[in-house]
């Protein structure tokens, strides 16, 4: 359990992340404005990144690009978190794109963004029937 | 109702409200069915909902302070941060790093990984945003044929192609941006950069040139077509390399593409042509996003 | 190196060409590529089967020049064509029975519908076949956007709400899958499945890591559960499902959760290995939630009124059979669970065709009152609707019942899981005999006097690939030992390296 703790301490930087996407996870589930939700997805997916930028990191190492045609890995990083950060970014603003899109279509249609008013819109609408 | 007549025969005859499912609601006349406007109560009635979520928001903060201190615990039996000996460093990033300038010819060796070790992925990563950039013209485009929905914004929208330190200024920068964001696409496999960053930097320029003359005339300068060719044309250029290069990897057959001299600009193989496909297409779609957004058309 | 052995990867770039194609060609020629184009895809997964299968032999396919731990590769065994057939069938079958709706309910864009369907189609194949964790995350997420776009096509109101939600729901999934990806990656540094493997093994007997494994693992199996609507999450499914338009919510609820829960299983038994994953507990979690889902599915597809609702909580309760087997751990358990993928994503299309022409029959209605005799006024769907309620419930004959077969004779090998199961399976079987044949029960009682609507009169020809899934559930149904014996011989290949 010290050993844990100690370890936690020197992974400040994964704890911080980690801080950072329970952030976002809460104002997912919490907020009921639609727009913060998106807000919430797009810091709960920074969080991941930081992370896993963290892990490529290697003490006093350089970046990944091959300088002075020294080609020893022991001179440089870790260049696999770097691409994989790359592909979750694109992936990431992509889904924001496409999660924004219907904000604004719901908005424009309903003049609201909060999901309670909502889902109280559409159960009434049913109770409507023939809508 | 004669005794004779059994549950059976007056089910039979459909008589029978089989159970409280069945019971017709009542419902408004069509005439009097209006469309939802909202209710006069609406905001008691969003008000009680938002009381019967007392436990919902309960339950929700037990749940995330719970999981935020689980994550707390994983990162304190991770492998140390900045460690040499993580398990994270064994013989695959060492191949990339080492083997990764002769073999792919780039001299980034993260350009080198995404684009000739690992392409899969990141074939599947510009399907993303194509894939993206039809959900958004779905949405929020008008149909071709159909009135463009007008767009009433709240706030006032400054125009700025008046603005004599704006404009001049863009003159100035929008180029530069330009040339800066052309650089570091055809850099990308010899310095820090690549398709993506470029990309976005490409379309950072367009979307400033919007914002200043207006989207009307940035549509005018930049046709529609054009957008949708370009893009079209760097994804099927790109499916078409890889379909290329992965054929020829998984059979065993000698591919014509060598990775040249490491250092040059023309060198690396296909990571250049790929990296300016990948520029194209992230700077369309940026743009698209945009345009989307903010006019309803390209 | 045999020809047939690159099909795979063909299927997978000409759905990407496709697609691009597709966004030149406009509506008309974009639906005869997709149905075109699913045609190929059952066509080449088929001969993929058939070579692995008479071969008994799965392989490794580089994607690119570079070997396993190095570059990309997709694998294919017996499993995965037989997946990605089924998934291909599937789609064809939703996509053709649905596409009166499509036309009427689809008005703008109807291209990008299309698109949409190829990426969907594109993304169910990679998960298929891939071998490699992150590519997994990468056509997860292509599979969600475009699973998105296939329910908001509609573009109604309720269908923008519906589908805001899933995405919701969807992206806490990738989410959670992604940072599970992370810390898989970070204490076993690999991403590949076989390295992977090794890799978790080592984890685990060394124990240092062993905390942070079991979260990894745990994080990945919670993020795919979200996504494909395992029980407590399951709130997202009715509306997803019951607002879309019937081939999407076909395609949905047949086949892209399922896509889902094969990588799940991928995962489980080629990355993580299953001695690792029983022994991390995470197995018995995935029962008590899989036996909950099947019963609170159950509860509250009776508690609805809507036809479609009705069949989306009955999704519910089905993926939580599904998660059962997974749960049991056994190979038994694991050839049912698969079992009950086949009956679930061949009848449940089909029960939203036949649901959709039911309410057309009925003056668009979907409300149980108004369905009152709707299988007088349009036969066909009713027999259809009613087949795969009988199908859904479980009676001998359909292929709903041989699941249930397996899964009840594998709960006998357990020991503290046999009770639970041997319970759950036989409440949740019950519920659904209450809900499926009250329904189909409603839908042939007698017309209720001065009901005007009729349905209008369709060409036979609609109602073809409906009756295609029914006769492939029915053949399997009667006579499963290929199907078995094909599926044991896949598993079999599965977990060898």
């Amino acid at each position: 359990m010290n050993g844990m703790f100690q370890n936690l301490l020197h992974n400040y930087e994964e704890c911080v992340s980690v801080i950072l996407f329970c952030i976002g996870f809460c104002m997912l589930l919490f907020d009921r404005n639609l727009l913060k939700k998106v807000l919430g997805l797009d810091i709960m997916d920074t969080g991941v990144f930081l992370l896993l930028a963290d892990r490529g990191y290697i003490a006093g190492r350089m970046a990944n690009i091959i300088t002075d045609g020294i080609t020893d890995a022991s001179y440089y990083i870790n260049p696999i978190p770097a691409g994989l950060v790359l592909t979750g970014i694109v992936v990431s603003v992509s889904v924001s794109a496409v999660m924004l899109s219907l904000t604004v279509r719901i908005y424009r249609e309903y003049h609201t963004l909060d999901m309670d008013a909502l889902y109280l819109m559409m159960s009434e609408k049913r109770k409507g029937g023939r809508v | 109702m004669n005794k004779k007549d059994t549950f059976l025969r007056r089910w039979l005859r459909g008589e029978v409200e089989f159970s409280a499912l069945l019971a017709e609601p009542v419902y408004p006349t069509p005439e009097e069915a209006v469309p939802y406007e909202p209710k006069e109560n609406k905001h008691v009635a969003i008000r009680t909902l938002r009381r019967s979520r007392t436990g919902y928001r309960a339950a929700v903060t037990v749940l995330c302070i719970v999981f935020a201190l689980f994550m707390l615990l994983v990162i304190g039996n991770l492998p140390q941060y900045g460690a040499a000996d993580a398990p994270t460093v064994n013989e695959v990033p060492q191949r990339y790093v080492e083997q990764g300038m002769e073999e792919t010819g780039a001299v980034n060796s993260v350009a080198g990984m995404i684009l000739d070790y690992r392409a899969f992925d990141t074939l599947g990563e510009s399907f993303v945003l194509f894939t993206a950039t039809c959900a958004v013209t779905l949405l929020m485009c008008a149909a071709p044929g159909k009135k463009k929905e007008e767009h009433v914004f709240e706030a006032e929208v400054v125009r700025y192609d008046n603005d004599p330190i704006v404009r001049t200024v863009c003159k100035l920068v929008i180029p530069i941006i330009l040339m800066f964001g052309i650089y570091v696409v055809l850099n990308g496999h010899i310095s820090p950069g690549g398709g993506f960053s470029g990309g976005a930097i490409m379309a950072s320029a367009l979307i400033i040139y919007a914002i200043v003359w207006g989207e009307d005339k940035a549509s005018r300068t930049i046709p529609k077509k054009a957008i949708s060719l370009i893009t079209l044309c760097a994804l099927a250029f790109y499916a078409c390399s890889k379909t290329y290069s992965f054929f020829t990897g998984a059979n065993h057959i000698h591919s014509i593409i060598s990775p040249g001299t490491p250092g040059r600009i023309f060198s690396a193989g296909l990571i250049l042509p790929l990296n300016v496909a990948v520029g194209f297409v992230v700077c369309c779609t940026m743009y698209s996003f945009y345009m989307y957004f903010r006019r309803g058309e390209l | 190196m045999s020809f047939v052995q690159n099909f795979p990867f063909f299927t997978i770039i000409l759905c990407l060409l496709c697609a691009v194609s597709t966004f030149v060609a406009g509506d008309k020629w974009g639906r005869r590529l997709s149905v075109a184009l699913l045609c190929v895809s059952v066509a080449l997964n088929a001969s993929v089967l058939w070579f692995c299968a008479s071969n008994d032999m799965s392989y490794s396919y580089m994607m690119g020049h570079y070997p396993a731990p190095w570059g990309n590769e997709i694998m294919a065994g017996v499993m995965e064509p037989l997946m990605a057939t089924l998934f291909s069938v599937v789609m064809l079958c939703s996509v053709l029975g649905g596409m009166g709706h499509i036309m009427a309910d689809v008005q703008d864009h109807r291209k990008v519908y299309w698109i949409n369907v190829d990426m969907t189609l594109v993304s169910l194949l990679a998960l298929c076949y891939t071998n490699d964790i992150f590519t997994g995350y990468v056509f997860i997420e292509i599979c969600t956007i475009g699973s998105c776009v296939l329910l908001s096509a509609k573009q109604n109101g309720r269908t923008l709400i519906a589908s805001a939600r899933y995405m919701i729901f969807a992206l806490i999934g990738s989410g959670l899958f992604l940072i599970g990806v992370v810390l898989t990656y970070s204490v076993t540094g690999h991403l590949l499945f076989p390295q992977l493997h090794e890799a978790v093994a080592a984890v685990w007997a060394d124990g240092r890591y062993t905390f942070s494994m079991t979260a990894a693992i745990g994080l990945m199996t919670a993020g795919i559960a979200i996504k494909s609507g395992l029980f407590p999450f399951h709130f997202w499914m009715p509306d997803t499902y019951g607002q879309a338009t019937p081939a999407s919510s076909g395609i949905l609820s047949g086949v892209v959760s399922k896509g889902y829960i094969f990588l799940l299983i991928k995962i489980i038994y080629r990355a993580v290995g299953i001695e690792v994953f029983t022994e991390s507990g995470i197995q018995a979690v995935l029962l008590v939630f899989g036996i909950g889902g099947m019963i609170v599915g159950s509860i509250s597809a009776i508690r609805t009124k809507r036809l479609t609702t009705m069949v989306a909580y009955s999704s519910a309760a089905q993926i939580g059979y599904i998660y059962m087997g997974l749960g049991m751990g056994t190979d038994a358990a694991l050839l049912a669970a698969i079992l009950h993928i086949f009956a679930h994503s061949l009848t449940k299309p089909m029960l939203f065709l036949a649901g959709a022409d039911l309410a057309d029959a009925s003056g668009g209605e979907n409300e149980f009152h108004a369905l009152r005799g709707a299988g007088h006024r349009d036969v066909m769907a009713g027999v259809l609707f009613t087949a795969g309620s009988l199908s859904m419930v479980g009676i001998p004959l359909f292929i709903g019942f041989i699941p249930k077969l397996h899964f009840a004779s594998a709960a006998f090998a357990l020991d503290w899981q046999q009770w639970p199961v041997l319970l759950g399976l036989a409440i949740s079987t019950v519920l659904n005999v209450g809900y499926f044949l009250y329904t189909s029960m409603v839908l042939w009682l007698p017309e209720k006097e001065g009901v005007g609507y009729r349905g209008e009169k369709r060409c036979p020809c609609h109602y073809v690939p409906a009756v295609v899934l029914l006769i492939i559930a029915m053949a399997i149904g009667i006579y499963s030992a290929p199907l078995t014996r094909l599926i044991e011989q896949g598993l079999a290949l599965f977990v060898k390296y």
